[in-house]
């Protein structure tokens, strides 16, 4: 593999980091067993499928103070086809849960954009829940130079 | 601790039409997870709750937990088909509402 000088840097920023908050913590983070807890009951009992929902996210978050997150969600957003809210969760901050947004036929699309706090290098999820129920996920990795949430 | 909050919302739209609108307030959002200099937990301040809507209509709303960044940003969008105004209010933990409001003329 050909290892460029900007994959190294990062790989080993975010060793020290991790090394840092390995020293420095003793609060317990959340797991990704955590998140599909959540999920599943979201979903009323059923994991959520993929697909529907784009969760965009930075790959490298150089600070992990204020990452910039959009989702959306492909809906008519009119009858019988209608997003209720998407929740956004990260698998390894202090607490699960980020934000739910809720939506309304006046919102016209399922989009919508905020900034988030991350702990360290960790997959952000965003679960779409439709107006019958149904419950759609996308998930992508976020790498975290700089932890966001003190310490 | 809140500033005034800042709202983008077109001032003319034509009727049917999406509009994005962009909010953001200053608020330190104290996660509840930092240490004072003593090591003891300060207590979670945060902003939990945002509202938008027009013309007495619900139109988004969001739910925030610690892991929101300082001085909230929501970006969102609406389906306008006539004039009016969009009211935006912010729920701080201690109770406080911060509020904003917007007109649109729709044509």
């Amino acid at each position: 593999m050909k290892m460029n000088r900007r994959h190294a840097m990062a790989m080993s920023a975010g060793a020290v980091v991790f090394a840092a908050t390995g020293l420095s913590s003793t609060r317990a983070l959340a797991t990704a067993e955590d998140v599909d807890k959540a999920m599943m009951q979201l979903g009323g009992g059923k994991m959520p499928e993929a697909g529907k929902v784009t969760l965009t996210a930075p790959e490298i978050a150089e600070n992990g103070n204020t990452v910039p997150i959009s989702v959306e969600v492909d809906s008519a957003m009119s009858d019988g086809d209608m997003v209720s809210s998407v929740t956004i969760y990260a698998e390894g901050n202090p607490n699960p849960d980020v934000v739910t947004f809720n939506f309304s036929a006046m919102s016209g699309t399922a989009t919508a954009s905020t900034r988030m706090r991350l702990a360290k290098t960790q997959n952000v999820v965003a679960v779409a829940k439709m107006a019958d129920g149904s419950t759609y996920m996308d998930k992508k990795e976020v790498k975290v130079t700089i932890g966001g949430c003190g310490g | 601790m809140a500033s005034k909050p800042r709202v983008k919302v077109p001032k003319t739209a034509s009727a049917g039409e999406v509009i994005t609108i962009k909010t953001l307030i200053s608020h330190n959002m104290e996660s509840g997870q930092r240490k004072d200099k003593e090591g003891n937990l300060i207590p979670r301040k945060i902003i939990n709750k945002f509202t938008a809507e027009f013309n007495g209509q619900p139109v988004f709303s969001a739910d925030m937990h610690g892991a929101v960044s300082a001085n909230p940003y929501m970006e969102f969008t609406a389906k306008v088909q006539e004039s009016g105004t969009f009211k935006f209010a912010w729920v701080d933990d201690d109770g406080s509402v911060y509020e904003a409001d917007a007109n649109i003329e729709v044509s």
